[in-house]
């Protein structure tokens, strides 16, 4: 036991050292990259920093971040969801189409609608991931081209437009001076949070990424939980469907192309692992205001859009590295 | 050179005397720190032509980051390492291979998409121009070279449908295709079942005839006592003792690696009167076991004994209700069990030590106190949300009940001992408050301390009135820990024996 306890003490200390630093370095490096990159468009650009831009700003990562929350879930299992473009322009488009100038409904209806045809699809995806063991890139890369496909058929190519006025306030109007979507993104993020945090399903997200054998043996209906962040991803598309559609006051049937990519990318700059278990929804909502950043603040230095693509993938790719090189 | 006795006497002797009197390997005052915390502090190791060397040690004594420092794989910050007398300090794995240097692992790292002739010359095919692998060539020597071990493994076969054994006896050969003059084993019987260790120990036997060298290394002291020529004990990161096996017995090196004397756990008295907590019933599942009928008493510690691909490990599986049983059926304390539902095993009052922790015990990303709480969360949870209190209270006790060892509960348990891993998986069980522990090998690859820590918490557990079902490969363990064993054979329950009556000859006798 002499032995046991010695080399014991050894790896207390040692672990007692990364215990100490790791946490707080990881959930600062984000809002380290964060700040620096605001304040070198703050000297580049002196707009950049005024109130007004500000909130445009954040208006403009609200769709990214309420989407990116959502794959956040899905990647924390190890799981990837890359159909939340094409279901938030479905989800949108069903929406609209219950509030137009001759088709006119209660908002409420057109919201209910809107999220949960969302949550329908990101049910279907669940279930031909957990229940046909279908990889959820292959699944969710079908999903995909369906639901751009039912938004074409649906809507017969053409746009909807002449929303009604209540509508029209879920993506521009304001409270207290804060636009709707930042209140949408932030009560998202909020609820996203208490759910991974306090909650037994929030751990056995956690756990079925980590482990899903382990998760398993434990007594965890791993499909289930598997499933459920399917729907919370499609359910979350389809709120950012009805706040894009909103926004651009008619749905249109390409709207959302490449979103997808964007969500991805802002999980995967806020350290959150593709290969499961670890990651936060802070991270996350960071990483969908460091991609905000850079376009809203290349913009404003009058970047052409070309550079700015560029720009981003290098970005993309340099944070990831910096995020291995630290462990 | 004296009569020839056989091979093995030969090349002892010829290391003995003549012109290999220089030890193959000789490393001294190897040290090692990391962040400032010394991990190895005096690593002593004299490796002889022909011989079997044993390196023993506790985990956390030093024996990992000596071999790293040994194969290169680690720089070290002091000591010397000398092979036949040259000094050598290896830059990489690669480095050290190349001079006579290889070492065995527990990971295992076999392409499975690949055959068995291609992993083994993965990355050194023999080519036809210097362009063009020559597949048949490659076929003959793999062949070849799995012959000339004894190895019973078609060199066609896809990597993917050999079992764990097998391709545990793939990556030796693979190891051993290189000639290397010192053959370095970490924990190679880990995976494998007792007719393959045989197999290993006659191929060891033979390319130690050669004269090379070979550093092994076990926590299975039956096996260091049946191969190992010499032994060298490492404690605390530094040399303790060495010397021929021959002059030692098991307690001696069981109480060089502790430090102290260990007290092995008594067996309990078996109640005769006590009441049926398990009842199993004519399970069968498809082709892994047929027809099984066992119970447990209230008390009583049920040890499942057989070789490997006897069905133990998937009956124990079907109990649990990890797979569901093709036939039969599982009472607990009378109840009819759920059938294929982990679940509700757990909430009956089932928990289970799965076999393999890292791959199926433990979410090694996560924290302690998150693994320890995750198959008890749902029981206490008040509508879906967590209650942090009672959770860290919990885990709190559990870490102090099983001496779990960590700076904090937050710390991820990937970085734990192997021990102390276990341990976490023990208390993720226990706080469901289970009547009937279900343990598949619960102490592979821990060392001697932590066992028998492990076998008197089993014993206590099972005094309470509780059930223990136990499978493990190790006979000597099974022994001393069984009230009675179920020996299975092929998928079928062979005998149900008294372990006080038992040897470990009939109980090996049985199982074949």
């Amino acid at each position: 036991m002499v032995a046991n306890t010695m080399s014991n003490v050894t790896t207390d200390v040692r672990s007692r050292k990364i215990a100490a630093v790791g946490p707080y370095l990881k959930s600062f490096s984000i809002v380290i990259v964060f700040v620096v990159i605001s304040a070198f468009f703050a000297v580049a650009n002196e707009y950049f920093m005024t109130w007004l831009n500000w909130v445009n700003l954040l208006r403009q990562s609200s769709i990214n971040g309420i989407l990116a929350i959502g794959v956040t879930f899905v990647i924390l299992t190890k799981g990837i969801d890359l159909s939340v473009g094409s279901v938030m322009a479905l989800a949108g488009m069903i929406a609209a189409s219950l509030v137009t100038s001759t088709n006119q409904h209660f908002v409420l209806w057109a919201i209910l609608a809107g999220a949960g045809t969302g949550a329908a699809l990101g049910l279907v995806n669940g279930v031909i991931v957990t229940s046909f063991n279908v990889p959820p890139f292959v699944a969710t890369l079908g999903m995909l081209s369906m639901a751009r496909g039912m938004t074409l058929i649906f809507s017969d190519g053409r746009p909807v437009p002449n929303l009604s006025e209540s509508f029209r306030w879920i993506g521009g109007g304001s409270v207290a001076g804060v636009p709707v979507p930042v209140l949408i993104l932030f009560l998202v993020f909020a609820i996203g949070w208490i759910v991974l945090s306090y909650t037994t399903f929030g751990r056995y997200v956690y756990a079925v990424g980590g482990n899903e054998k382990a998760a398993r043996t434990s007594g965890i209906s791993t499909r289930t939980v598997v499933a459920s962040t399917y729907v919370i991803s499609g359910l979350l598309a389809g709120l950012a469907g009805l706040v894009l559609t909103s926004r651009t006051t008619a749905a249109l049937p390409q709207a959302g192309i490449g979103y997808e990519l964007d969500a991805i990318a802002a999980v995967v700059i806020g350290g959150t692992s593709l290969a499961g278990g670890r990651g936060s929804l802070v991270g996350t909502l960071f990483g969908a205001l460091i991609i905000g950043t850079i376009n809203n603040g290349m913009d404003l230095m009058g970047v052409s859009s070309y550079y700015q693509q560029l720009l981003k993938g290098a970005i993309i790719i340099v944070a990831v590295m910096l995020d291995q090189f630290r462990k | 050179m004296r009569s020839l006795s056989g091979a093995g006497a030969e090349a002892r002797d010829d290391a003995a005397i003549g012109l290999h009197d220089q030890p193959l390997l000789v490393a001294e005052g190897i040290a090692k720190s990391f962040n400032g915390v010394p991990a190895l502090r005096d690593g002593r190791l004299t490796v002889k032509r022909g011989t079997v060397h044993a390196l023993c040690g506790g985990n956390g004594a030093g024996k990992s980051t000596f071999l790293n420092i040994v194969m290169g794989l680690l720089h070290r910050d002091e000591g010397s390492i000398r092979i036949e007398g040259v000094p050598v300090d290896f830059r990489s794995a690669a480095d050290a291979l190349r001079h006579g240097v290889a070492i065995i692992t527990q990971e295992l790292s076999p392409v499975p998409e690949m055959t068995v002739a291609e992993n083994i010359y993965l990355g050194r095919e023999p080519k036809i121009g210097g362009l063009l692998v020559d597949f048949p060539k490659m076929r003959r020597t793999a062949k070849q070279l799995l012959d000339d071990l004894e190895f019973d493994v078609p060199v066609d076969a896809c990597m993917r449908d050999l079992s764990l054994a097998q391709v545990q006896l793939v990556e030796i050969a693979k190891a051993l295709s290189y000639r290397a003059d010192i053959v370095i084993m970490d924990e190679p019987t880990s995976a494998i079942g007792e007719h393959e260790v045989h197999i290993l120990f006659n191929a060891l036997k033979r390319i130690k005839a050669r004269g090379s060298g070979i550093v092994y290394v076990s926590h299975k002291l039956t096996e260091i006592f049946e191969i190992a020529d010499e032994y060298t004990v490492f404690r605390d990161g530094r040399f303790i003792e060495s010397g021929p096996i021959s002059s030692i017995d098991r307690n001696h090196l069981v109480t060089q690696i502790v430090g102290h004397e260990i007290k092995t756990v008594e067996k309990g008295q078996p109640n005769e009167g006590a009441p049926i907590l398990l009842e199993v019933r004519s399970l069968s599942r498809g082709s892994h076991f047929k027809n099984i009928s066992v119970n447990v008493a209230a008390g009583e510690i049920l040890g499942i004994y057989g070789l490997l691909g006897s069905g133990r490990t998937e009956f124990l599986e079907t109990v649990y209700g990890i797979h569901a049983p093709s036939e039969g059926e599982v009472f607990l304390d009378g109840k009819r069990v759920d059938p294929g539902n982990p679940k509700k095993c757990i909430r009956q009052g089932m928990a289970m030590v799965p076999e393999d922790r890292k791959d199926v015990g433990l979410v090694l990303c996560g924290s302690i106190a998150h693994n320890i709480a995750l198959s008890s969360l749902a029981l206490r949870a008040v509508s879906g949300f967590v209650r942090r209190k009672a959770e860290a209270a919990a885990t709190d006790r559990m870490m102090r009940l099983n001496r779990i060892k960590a700076a904090s509960p937050h710390v991820a348990v990937e970085t734990l001992s192997g021990g102390n891993q276990q341990k976490v998986v023990f208390a993720r069980c226990l706080l469901t408050n289970p009547r009937l522990l279900i343990c598949d090998e619960p102490t592979r690859g821990i060392d001697e301390g932590s066992k028998q820590e492990i076998y008197a918490f089993l014993r206590e557990f099972a005094a309470k009135g509780n059930g223990v079902l136990v499978v493990s490969s190790e006979a000597p363990e099974i022994l001393q820990i069984s009230d009675r064993i179920a020996v299975f054979r092929q998928g079928r329950l062979e005998h149900v024996v008294d372990g006080r009556e038992t040897s470990q000859q009939m109980l090996t006798d049985l199982a074949s």
